[in-house]
């Protein structure tokens, strides 16, 4: 894990520390206590469970919620300090809200054009062009947003944000308020965001799925608190967090494609301990992919067995075992070269194979998805 | 002064009168009184009540409204109107019992101010003119108003002072208007001001009667109360010596004291 | 003619007095209702309280304390005659400051909702495309509050035109300064001059008949279109 304090006088990083807590007892009260140092590129995933306090951390961050005290600055500059706190007409930010927040009053080109006036940097056609195409939103200008369809709104509230020229986007469950169709629809256009422009956001989830997709760093939030903090691919990794994903536990593998299989329609993916065979999702040979393993579907086994539907096998060490949220079942990490699996079983099945930390076994993988 | 035994005789001559007239039940009656008669009516029906047994339900007001309201089928057996108009006007529509008019009470208008500046003893403080507003009611609704005009001409004032007016649409708004300190000078019922003979606040020109016409206020007997012995008992009672005491007190002259002809009707 | 001058005498200074006090209350009116929207605090309640107090109280009550308050020994009296401009009562520019606590909630109570009806959401974001509070005022509150304040707008004009009791408090019915429609027909009544009064009283409920059929139109019209574009 990168030690993010090494970074914190770097002009790269983000450094953020809220303090706030809304009256009430402990059942209906609430608090935030947070203090991070994120880096100031890629997507950081803020994620938790609802009234995990990430929607409050993000509002913090744009200064729409007033911490009790706070300190803030991104890439160098003070937005919030002990003494002063800058209002969020004054930051330079973007900001997605979970639901449409386009203006009503104005066409979707007057909420664009409504940002590019007050961006205060001069405006940029060819920015312009660019934001258009990768949310692919040019036909759907001249209609009003309730003429728009939730996807179309989410887009255009997406490019408005893009317009302002922002040093931080920040979103906030942009696409909670889609069904899973429409989330499927937008997920390429935040991917394509991603890759077409070097802004950092801070990407506010309760969605594993959404985060495996995005996210390079994490930020896990429970109560208000700060329960881990990393690159993604790590944090996933790791079974001894007091947060339970559930169903959702699982890792992200980044690889390359190392082989095209076009009778049975696969690819194999290199990654640094082993390889796996995925279903061929069009990705040229030599890319870079990132693909997601859930440890509901790995299982293991003392011996390599032949005679399997399974097609992905890897020889893996137990590194750590730990209880999982059910009583009867157990999180066991495993290493495979420089990566890390995790799966799931019953503890009877722990008990029957002897398992523990160091001990050689194969990792059965009944499925792998590629998220990016 | 009469002597007690007068006053005695006179309330049990009533009270006889009352036993005997009204085996019956008492009472209840409605009456309109205009508003500037709202103190001494009270007291009035007060005697009234005792000595005869007889409830009336007053309700004050401007004599214009009850009018309106007489034609249209209000409830009432007897009006004290503030003047004579609205009685006779009443009396030509038929909506009261023929020859039951009367004079109730003559008012007294008097030029009042609650300044302690002012020193309001005679016209002199009109005719300076170091004023910034004189109330008084409108002379086309109310006949305090119209004295009041009629004063003011007697004076040669009335075109001097026309700027300064401030007009109440009663009197008892023009007592407010006067009251409160908004203007400076105002021509009010001396029946507003006065307690015990005295003037309550500031100081007043009690106007004599030769600068206006006399304000008369007269009841009248309406149609609905023609077979209410109640309402013909309070009626009579008005006209006692023992209510002009009580008229006489609040700054009005019985009728019996003034020396002209009524209108004919 | 059926109006007599002094009747198209009333009629005009009813309809200056209407004017000002609309334009005046919209200016004050906004503040109160922008606050009273969006404030948490505890003032809320007795501040929306007075506000609305015209709404139950009699107008007589009003303009008796406006006739105290604004006499020699009054607080506003005392306050407008400290700045040399005399007292308030017996003239336009008192009806004027009568008139505007009198048609208050009329106006603010409109605006308010329809602040509120917005929501937090435009504003926040609005400040997120770096728009200052008043450029979020006229870009985002003021078109999207618009009906409220057509609403409020015709409302407080209305009523002004219909007030009586205030006006009859500290008017004093001094022509072409006080004496409003609905004064005149009062005189007109109370001296029995019953055609006279017929004709104003007429006008005024014909005048308000079209003033609230133009209202109830307007906000219809409103409805549908926030059922077309209201996303």
């Amino acid at each position: 894990m990168t030690n993010t304090l090494t970074n914190a006088l770097t002009d790269n990083t983000i450094a953020a520390s809220f303090r706030l807590a809304y009256p009430g007892d402990k059942a209906d009260g609430f608090s935030l206590d947070v203090d991070v140092t994120v880096p100031g590129n890629g997507i950081t995933a803020i994620f938790g469970h609802s009234g995990s306090g990430k929607t409050t951390f993000l509002r913090c961050v744009a200064g729409l919620e007033t911490a009790d005290s706070g300190e803030l600055t991104v890439k160098g500059d003070i937005w919030q300090s002990a003494s002063h706190c800058k209002p969020t007409h004054k930051r330079p930010l973007g900001y997605v809200f979970q639901e449409s927040s386009l203006f009503p009053h104005l066409t979707a080109k007057a909420n664009l054009d409504y940002a590019i006036k007050r961006s205060g940097v001069p405006f940029s056609q060819d920015l312009y062009e660019r934001v258009l195409s990768v949310m692919a939103i040019a036909p759907v200008l001249p209609r009003y947003p309730a003429q728009l369809s939730g996807g179309e709104r989410q887009r255009v509230a997406i490019a408005r944000a893009l317009l302002i020229q922002p040093k931080l986007l920040l979103m906030d469950e942009p696409l909670a308020s889609l069904d899973s169709a429409r989330k499927q629809e937008i997920l390429p256009y935040l991917e394509r965001l991603r890759a077409s422009f070097d802004i950092p956001i801070f990407y506010v989830s309760h969605s594993m799925d959404e985060v495996a997709h995005l996210a390079d760093h994490i930020l896990v939030l429970e109560q208000g608190k700060l329960v881990a903090q990393g690159n993604l691919t790590e944090v996933l990794s790791r079974i001894d967090l007091p947060l339970k994903f559930g169903e959702e536990t699982g890792v992200i593998i980044t690889g390359e494609v190392a082989e095209r299989d076009n009778q049975w329609h696969l690819v194999r993916i290199a990654f640094d301990g082993g390889e796996l065979w995925v279903r061929d999702g069009g990705d040229a040979l030599k890319q870079s992919v990132r693909v997601r393993v859930l440890a509901r579907d790995v299982s293991l086994a003392l011996a390599s067995h032949d005679d399997t539907s399974i097609v992905n096998r890897l020889a893996v060490e137990v590194v750590e075992i730990s209880q999982d949220q059910d009583e009867a079942m157990a999180l066991v990490r495993l290493k495979c070269g420089a990566e890390y699996f995790i799966a799931r079983l019953t503890q009877k099945s722990v008990h029957q194979l002897q398992l523990e930390p160091g001990k050689h076994a194969w990792a059965q993988i009944k499925s792998v998805a590629v998220v990016r | 002064m009469k002597s007690k035994l007068m006053h005695l005789l006179q309330a049990s001559c009533l009270l006889l009168l009352t036993f005997v007239s009204n085996l019956a039940a008492a009472e209840v009656i409605h009456v309109a009184a205009a508003s500037n008669f709202t103190a001494p009516m009270k007291q009035i029906v007060k005697e009234f009540e005792q000595i005869s047994g007889h409830k009336v339900r007053l309700a004050f007001g401007a004599s214009g409204k009850f009018f309106a309201q007489i034609q249209h089928g209000a409830p009432f057996q007897v009006l004290l109107s503030a003047d004579q108009a609205k009685p006779l006007a009443l009396e030509q529509a038929g909506y009261t019992v023929p020859k039951s008019r009367f004079t109730y009470a003559i008012g007294t208008l008097a030029l009042w101010s609650v300044k302690p500046n002012f020193k309001v003893e005679d016209a002199s403080v009109l005719s300076q003119g170091a004023y910034n507003k004189l109330a008084l009611a409108n002379p086309k609704l109310a006949p305090y108003g119209l004295a009041a005009v009629e004063v003011l001409e007697k004076l040669s004032l009335k075109e001097a002072t026309r700027s300064k007016w401030v007009q109440g649409e009663n009197i008892a708004q023009t007592y407010q208007f006067t009251g409160t300190g908004n203007a400076d000078l105002g021509f009010v019922s001396l029946s507003q001001i006065i307690v015990n003979g005295q003037i309550k606040q500031g100081s007043a020109w009690i106007i004599p009667d030769h600068f206006h016409r006399p304000i008369r206020q007269d009841a009248v007997l309406l149609k609905r109360g023609e077979n209410s012995e109640a309402a013909q008992a309070l009626l009579r009672f008005i006209k006692s010596e023992q209510a002009k005491k009580i008229i006489m007190a609040y700054g009005y002259h019985p009728p019996a004291l003034e020396r002209k002809a009524e209108i004919k009707s | 003619m059926i109006f007599t001058e002094a009747d198209m005498g009333a009629i005009y200074l009813t309809l200056r007095l209407a004017t000002t006090v609309t334009l005046l209350l919209l200016l004050i009116g906004t503040p109160i209702a922008w606050w009273l929207a969006r404030t948490k605090s505890w003032w809320k309640g007795p501040v929306g309280a007075i506000v609305a107090l015209p709404l139950v109280l009699p107008p007589t009550v009003l303009g008796f304390y406006l006739l105290l308050a604004m006499g020699p020994n009054g607080v506003i009296g005392q306050f407008t005659q400290s700045l040399g401009l005399g007292t308030l009562p017996f003239t336009f520019w008192g009806l004027v400051i009568g008139s505007i606590f009198y048609s208050m909630p009329f106006v603010v109570q409109p605006i308010q909702n329809a602040i509120e009806a917005i929501g937090e959401r435009p504003l926040e974001a609005a400040a997120t495309l770096r728009a200052g509070p008043w450029d979020t005022f006229f870009t985002v509150v003021l078109p999207l509050a618009k009906p409220g304040f057509i609403t409020a707008a015709i409302l407080g004009f209305a009523h002004t035109v219909g007030e009586f009791g205030v006006v009859l408090m500290i008017g004093g019915n001094i022509p072409g300064e006080t004496r409003v429609v609905s004064v005149q027909i009062y005189d007109h009544v109370e001296a029995l001059e019953y055609a006279q009064a017929h004709a104003l009283a007429a006008g005024m409920v014909v005048f308000s008949f079209i003033v609230l059929l133009g209202l109830y139109g307007f906000q219809r019209k409103q409805a549908s279109l926030g059922m077309k574009y209201g996303g």
